[in-house]
Formats: C-alpha cells, structure tokens, sequence
C-alpha cells in the first residue's frame, strides 16, 4: 500500500500526495480514540477481575475456589462442555461435507437454519426447552411420570448449551471447504482410497486448523454460556449451577471474593482462548 | 461446483445434519410457535399491550439502538486504526478486540457494574467530575451493551478496510480531492455497508442480551427492565403463556429489523456501486 502511495505521489507532485494521508494530527488523535477505548473497555475490566479476587489475598482467593459448591460449578462446567462440544463437533463435520461436497435441494436454506441459534436470544433458547419439558410442557407429564429430570436438573442445562453452541464448528468448516474444493478428495477416491481414509488422510488435515477453531469457539461459549443456562438451571448450589451461575449467586450474596475467584477462572478462560485463537488464525493462513 | 459422482456419504452425512438439526433447534424452536397458537388473539394483544411489557420493550430496542451506534463510531475508529496506521502494541490490540466474544457474559456484567457503580472505579469519578450515574440506570445497560457490541462492528469493516483499493484514494486525489473529500465520498461510501452489517449485529445481539445487563441495569420495573429479564420474571411466576407471547414478539421484531437493514445495506451497496 505505501509503496504503491510513493510512487504516485512522485508522478502526480506533492499536492496530491497530502490527499493520500492523513494529517499528523488526525492520525494521533484517532489512535489516541482508539487505544484509549480499548484500554478503557477492555485491559481495565481484565485487571480488575484479578484485583478484587486476590484483594483479601491469596488465601481467602484459594479458601473461595475450595468451597464444594465452587468445586461443583466447575465440575458441572467441565461435564457440559465434554458432552457439547464432541456432539457438535461432530455434527459440524457431517453438515460441512454435506453441503460442501454435494449439491441438493434446498442447501441454502439449511444453511440458513444452521446459523439459526445465533439470532435467538439466550433467555429465549432457554424458554423452549422449558416449554418442552417443563412441568406444563410438552413431554414434561412422560418425564416427571418416569422420574427423569430435565429441567432443574443437568440434562437441560446440557440440552441448552447444546442449542446456543450448534452453529460454531459447522460455521468455522462450511466457507473453508467450500473454498477448498473437492479435487484433492476425488483424486483419493479415484486411487482407490475408501470414503474413510479420504476423509482421514485428505480432508482431516487441510480443515484440521479451522476445525480447532470452531472447537475452540464452542468450547467458549459452552463454558461461559449464562442467559439459556440461568432459565433451565433452577441455580440449586452445588447440583445445577455452572461457573457462570455460581459468579451471579455469589456476587447477589455480596460474597466478592467468592464471585471475582471463580469469575477470575472464566477470565482465564477467555485470555487461553485468545491466545490459541491467535495461534490457530496464524496456522490457518500458512496453511 | 459439478455433482461428483464418486464423492462418498451424501445419504448418512445429510441425514444426520437434518436429524440433528431438528431434534437440537427445529422441534425445540417449535413450541414457540405452538404454545403461542394456544393463545387467543385478545390474549396475546392484552399480553403485549401491557404497559410494563410495552416498557420493557422500549428499554430493550432503545438501548440496544444507541449502544450499537457508540459501538458503530468507535468501533469504526478502532478499525481505521488497526488496519491504517502502524503503532507499537497494535497485534496485541487487535487480539484484544475480541475479549467480549471470549469473555462468559456473566463475568463482564459483574466487572462491568462493579466498575461503575456509585463507588466503583469509574463510577466515582463520573459522579464526583460529571454528576453521571451509569450503573443501575438504563445509562448503565448501553455501558454494557457498548462493549458486548464493538467486536461485532470491528470485525465486519476491518476485512472490508483491508481490501479497499487504495487506486481508488489515489485516482481521487490526482483529480484534486482533498484528504477530507477522499475519505467522505471515497472511502466511506465503500466502507458504509460494512459498517451497516456491524452495527446491524451489535443491535441484534444486544436486544437479546441478558448476561451482561443484568448486573449493571438495576431491573427496575418501566425504567431499566429489559425484555429477556421480563421473560424470566414471567418464567418464575409460572406465567409460561406470557413468556411465550412476549418472546416471540421480540424474535419477530428482531427479524423484522434485520430484514429491514438488510434492504437498506441492499440500497447503499447498489448505490456506492458495488453490485
């Protein structure tokens, strides 16, 4: 870009040159807008998150992340991301094969539906399942008839997660296999090579980045979800409550260090996926 | 791309996609729409037309609307920058942008109204300097809102900065353009639809915002209740028809506005010649 600036700036004089720049003074003020919003929005709230958890210091900071139910919440947490994430992982991959690699009726609209969670609020993916399963809903009389438990209870919280998480995996894989093409594919197949080892041996490792990726975003978002969470959980301590619910009981009870420990966990959380996110987009483009 | 006929899975990989995808969203979306038809029109009329409904409305769509045009500027300025100017720290600048993706809204709704509330880092000081209360007012959901929305409207205009044909700067320029006629009848009109789409987005996922506001709202009833808030509150009460009325509304709505901008980006593209 600058290079081809100079070379019309030297053509056409030094008039035209200044139209192609911004004044000194724009350029500073923007990035003085700019840095200082981020700082502002952005790096303060971070520090902040570790500045409340650690302000009784570091043993009230342990005493709060040994509590059972803060021990719970991150179980509970961990066992909702393992159940999501395979299950979407999974779907994503055969949505993106199928659309990538074949040509149907009606491709376009599925791929619309995909997308589809990212445009319900959470509250409202959480209302749908209650009205499914909730005492009033629609399977709520064949659930609670055989003593099964969906709402309150784990399985919804699951089933919620699974709902906001759906599109992430699928969304990262669909424009890059698109791109890609399937040359590569039709070349093993036609060596020989079975539907499974094409997969394995010829798509797997040209999609394996961008597939970490939509991974990586789900996992996010299932660990930190709290709108469609809150709805379904019933925020039983220690049986029903995620990470995130237990920041909200204990920052409702006043209990700062209790809320900024395990809020300072999920902050941590964050910055990993950040950094590996950074990582992934730089292995993706030298891919 | 041509059908290919050695290309295998199509039947198991389809089927599964279209399994999954109605027992996950479709059939759960469903009973939206199913338990609302079990309402009758007077019902659900008297439902919405609730003035504490009809208010909880107005804090949603007003705030999401304002905050996505604060996020819209500034998050037009932190783009510019980004993708125009070489400055010490901006990679590390540039990741951080996405924080509010990657942060549990739960975590930035208790950060956020701990900042700025009355005695709170920021809070005192727009007390004490501007006489300003952010948090617990409708003031303190744009405040959150503002930052769940600004990665929306960064990372629709950086890639469309990036590309931007400078030729089209320089041809403007070798004709006599100042700087300023560059960049308002150049570069804008270029950047406008992008910026359309980001702040188009920051709206949608602001309307739907619960965990961020919550903290910093303050809730209260006809002042800085917001919609999803309301759909609990009705939740809790076991008012399941109602949540159902006032949820669907608000999708509706929503879709109704997207469709809307997605006209008007149609218009502005076509009209800054890009189809």
């Amino acid at each position: 870009m600058h290079a081809n600036v100079h070379v019309i700036g030297d053509a056409a004089g030094q008039a035209n040159f200044k139209a192609l720049h911004d004044p000194f003074w724009v350029r500073w003020s923007l990035v003085g807008v700019a840095v200082g919003f981020i700082v502002l929005f952005l790096c303060v709230p971070l520090g902040l998150v570790l500045y409340q958890a650690f302000s009784k210091g570091w043993q009230a900071y342990w005493t709060a992340l040994a509590q059972p139910d803060a021990i719970a919440a991150m179980q509970l947490t961990l066992v909702v991301a393992l159940i999501t994430v395979p299950l979407n992982t999974v779907f994503g991959v055969a949505a993106a094969w199928a659309i990538t690699r074949f040509e149907f009726w009606g491709k376009s609209l599925l791929t619309t539906l995909i997308d589809l969670p990212f445009s319900v609020s959470p509250v409202i993916s959480g209302l749908i399942f209650v009205l499914m399963f909730g005492a009033q809903g629609w399977f709520g009389q064949w659930f609670s008839a055989h003593d099964i438990k969906v709402i309150f209870a784990v399985p919804g919280i699951v089933l919620a997660t699974i709902f906001i998480t759906f599109p992430f995996v699928a969304r990262e894989l669909i424009p890059l296999m698109q791109e890609m093409g399937s040359e590569e594919e039709e070349a093993a197949l036609s060596l020989g090579a079975s539907g499974w080892k094409t997969f394995f041996l010829v798509t797997l490792p040209n999609i394996k980045w961008a597939l970490l990726y939509g991974v990586l975003l789900c996992n996010a978002r299932a660990m930190g979800e709290f709108g469609a969470v809150s709805v379904v959980s019933g925020h039983i301590r220690g049986v029903t409550n995620t990470l995130p619910l237990h920041v909200e009981v204990s920052y409702n009870d006043y209990d700062v260090i209790g809320a900024f420990s395990s809020a300072s966990i999920l902050a941590g959380l964050a910055i990993v996926t950040l950094v590996l996110k950074s990582f992934l987009e730089w292995k993706q483009a030298r891919v | 791309m041509t059908q290919s006929n050695i290309m295998p899975g199509f039947r198991p990989a389809l089927a599964y996609t279209l399994f999954y995808l109605c027992l996950v969203v479709l059939i759960p979306l469903s009973t939206l729409v199913f338990k609302s038809l079990q309402l009758s029109w007077t019902d659900y009329l008297e439902i919405i037309s609730n003035t504490r409904v009809v208010s909880s409305f107005r804090v949603s769509f007003g705030t999401s609307l304002i905050a996505a045009l604060v996020a819209g500027l500034f998050g037009f300025v932190i783009a510019w920058v980004l993708v125009r100017y070489p400055f010490p720290g901006k990679r590390f600048l540039d990741a951080l942008i996405d924080l509010p993706f990657a942060l549990p809204t739960a975590v930035a709704g208790v950060i956020l109204a701990t900042i700025f509330q009355p005695s709170g880092l920021l809070g005192k000081w727009l007390m004490s300097s501007f006489g300003v209360q952010v948090a617990y007012k409708p003031l303190g959901i744009v405040v959150a809102l503002i930052f769940i929305g600004i990665p929306f409207v960064v990372r629709t205009i950086e890639p469309v900065l990036q590309e931007f044909d400078t030729t089209m700067e320089e041809a403007a320029s070798s004709l006599g353009a100042t700087r300023l006629q560059v960049f308002t009848q150049v570069i804008f009109p270029n950047i406008f639809p992008a910026l359309l789409t980001g702040v188009s987005l920051a709206f949608a996922r602001g309307v739907g915002e619960y965990g961020s506001v919550i903290f910093i709202a303050g809730n209260l009833p006809y002042v800085s209740e917001i919609v999803p808030l309301l759909i609990i509150t009705k939740l809790e009460q076991y008012q399941y028809a109602g949540a159902t009325a006032i949820a669907l509304t608000m999708l509706l709505v929503s879709f109704l506005l997207l469709l809307i901008v997605n006209l008007l980006q149609l218009w502005a593209r076509r009209r800054s010649g890009q189809i």
